[in-house]
């Protein structure tokens, strides 16, 4: 066993891990140190070879792939220390962690800790979909990896079922590739990826989209032969005589992502139902101090550059802790911490607990598409903020900047965050 | 003749929805774009669309077998397909670096292919050969 120490320990280098490790170095952290599983940096990114990353933050467009490189380089060059091939199998209550690679295990004591540890995608059995169990049926990133990392391309006739953007990416991919996407199905009335995405991957392919559709049956011995689609009604039941049947044999699902945050568990960190990811602070403090939580693990972002500015300030507090309890070995928690409520219309929002006034930023999801929305953040019947929003939908992230006073603070009621008509 | 079309903006994540009236020659009117990559988008949209091609290219000694590439330039859409049949037919030695011209003028239409990733040399051979299927 080999012990070492570290400032701020990162778990996870795909984008949020890279964002929040250099930000932790250039927020004072001495030592930092990344920890992955794959044998490469950056994550999901190497296989997203498309481009519009980097556009809200950088202002330019970039790959995936080129996104990546920025931030590996930049880690590099303020020496930040990389394990990859290496996975923490269990975090301890003294921030410390237990990881092992070939070579041997580690025991790894932190000043803190940022979780990074990225989302996996739901399968056909989140979806519950019913029929045989041929091969040929794979999650939308398992055949991105496939086509643009591996050269195997999973399939000639493809259906997806959901459109997330990985979903959407990739009927463009596969069709780019010489497959033929037959359809897209979406449960939803509406398009679950960014309005970009529909344009650019399915209408410039002429690729037909049903939404308020799903899949009801899978059939097929071997491999997948066809796939059964239907229309749902507005309880999301299947509508009996509207089936349609899809020669093809290769069903990609699209279906969403799902925080993973095993490790956060393991070590009695609280998680919040609506985000699947660690309840946290304004300044991305979990409900263990000294752990901190950023990217896909905390919440599904839409975007690489609202995860990777969120990730940076993650990386940042997590430095400027460890700066400042070097001292002293007692970590306090703040006595007071109000609760951010997600409120009518609101499926989620980050941060859940505020323990100090000032300016916080909110990032939150509402619950369906509206043309007219006023957001209004509240502590008891006081407003703290009322803005009117020009459009929202679910698939994309609201953020917001909110004074919230000490007073707020002190009296312990809990801040609501809703979204009316007026 | 006058046309009128909403066209959604794809040059970032808003994807503002822009109405365009054109006379077929010029824009006469242009509204619901929140900056101006959106009049230049609508602007090519309705006259010349064009699409940035994002793929890949075969590797030789690398250690990945494909390195991600793009093109210099948007590429007009309807040349997308022929450009792509080129490309399948090129493989590239490693070492490669991201940034690096792959192909200049690639298929004749003044567009040179970048690389977008680093592929390193690999010590084991890994076969080159076109897309398996599964």
């Amino acid at each position: 066993m080999i012990n070492e120490r570290f400032d701020v320990v990162v778990i996870g280098g795909g984008p949020a891990g890279l964002a929040a490790a250099v930000s932790a170095k250039q927020h004072g952290a001495e030592s930092v140190l990344v920890l992955d599983r794959n044998s490469w940096l950056g994550g999901i990114l190497p296989q997203c070879i498309h481009d519009g990353f980097g556009v809200e933050e950088t202002g330019t467009s970039m790959t995936g792939p080129e996104y990546a490189e920025i931030y590996i380089q930049e880690g590099k060059q303020q020496e930040i220390r990389f394990m990859t091939e290496t996975m923490v199998l269990r975090l301890e209550k003294n921030l410390e962690m237990i990881a092992v690679n070939k070579k041997d295990i580690f025991n790894i004591k932190a000043g803190t800790i940022v979780l990074a540890t990225g989302c996996r995608e739901k399968t056909r059995w989140h979806a519950l979909i019913p029929g045989t169990r041929p091969s040929g049926i794979y999650t939308a990133g398992v055949a991105q990896a496939l086509i643009n990392l591996y050269n195997i391309m999973p399939g000639k006739n493809i259906v997806i079922l959901g459109s997330g953007d990985v979903g959407l990416i990739m009927a463009r991919r596969l069709t780019l590739e010489g497959a033929n996407v037959l359809a897209v199905a979406e449960l939803l009335p509406y398009a679950s990826g960014l309005p970009r995405n529909i344009v650019q991957c399915l209408d410039d392919y002429d690729i037909p989209l049903f939404l308020n559709h799903t899949i009801t049956c899978i059939g097929g011995k071997e491999r997948v032969e066809q796939v059964t689609i239907q229309q749902v009604d507005d309880q999301w039941m299947p509508i009996p005589g509207t089936e349609k049947q899809i020669s093809c044999d290769t069903l990609l699902l699209s279906l969403g992502l799902i925080p993973e945050n095993e490790l956060a568990k393991g070590v009695g960190i609280e998680i919040d139902g609506r985000t699947g990811g660690p309840v946290v602070n304004q300044r991305f403090e979990t409900t263990r101090p000294g752990v901190f939580a950023c990217g896909n693990s905390l919440q599904v972002y839409d975007t690489v550059d609202m995860l990777a500015i969120d990730a940076q300030r993650a990386g940042g507090h997590a430095a400027i802790s460890v700066v400042q309890t070097q001292d002293t070995t007692i970590r306090k928690a703040k006595p007071h911490a109000v609760n951010v409520i997600a409120g009518v219309s609101v499926r989620s929002v980050v941060p859940q607990q505020v323990n100090e006034g000032g300016i916080v930023r909110f990032t939150l999801r509402v619950q369906r598409p509206s043309s007219v929305a006023v957001l209004r953040v509240l502590a008891g019947s006081r407003e703290l903020l009322r803005k009117k929003l020009p459009w929202v939908n679910p698939v994309n992230l609201i953020s917001v900047d909110v004074l919230i006073p000490d007073d707020v603070i002190m009296s312990g009621k809990n801040i609501e965050v809703i979204i009316s008509d007026h | 003749m006058t046309t009128e079309r909403e066209i959604t903006c794809i040059v970032c994540p808003l994807g503002c929805k822009i109405f365009v009236r054109s006379d077929g020659t010029a824009v006469e009117t242009l509204k619901g774009n929140k900056c101006n990559k959106g009049v230049d988008y609508a602007r090519n949209e309705v006259f010349d669309p064009r699409r940035l091609l994002t793929t890949s290219l075969l590797v030789k000694h690398g250690e990945w077998p494909l390195v991600s590439v793009k093109s210099s330039q948007p590429v007009p859409k309807e040349k997308i397909f022929s450009l792509l049949k080129e490309l399948r037919k090129t493989t590239i030695e490693a070492p490669v670096k991201c940034g690096q011209i792959l192909i200049k003028n690639a298929a004749y239409i003044g567009i040179d292919i970048l690389a977008t990733k680093t592929v390193k040399k690999s010590g084991k051979t890994i076969a080159v050969s076109p897309k398996k299927s599964r």
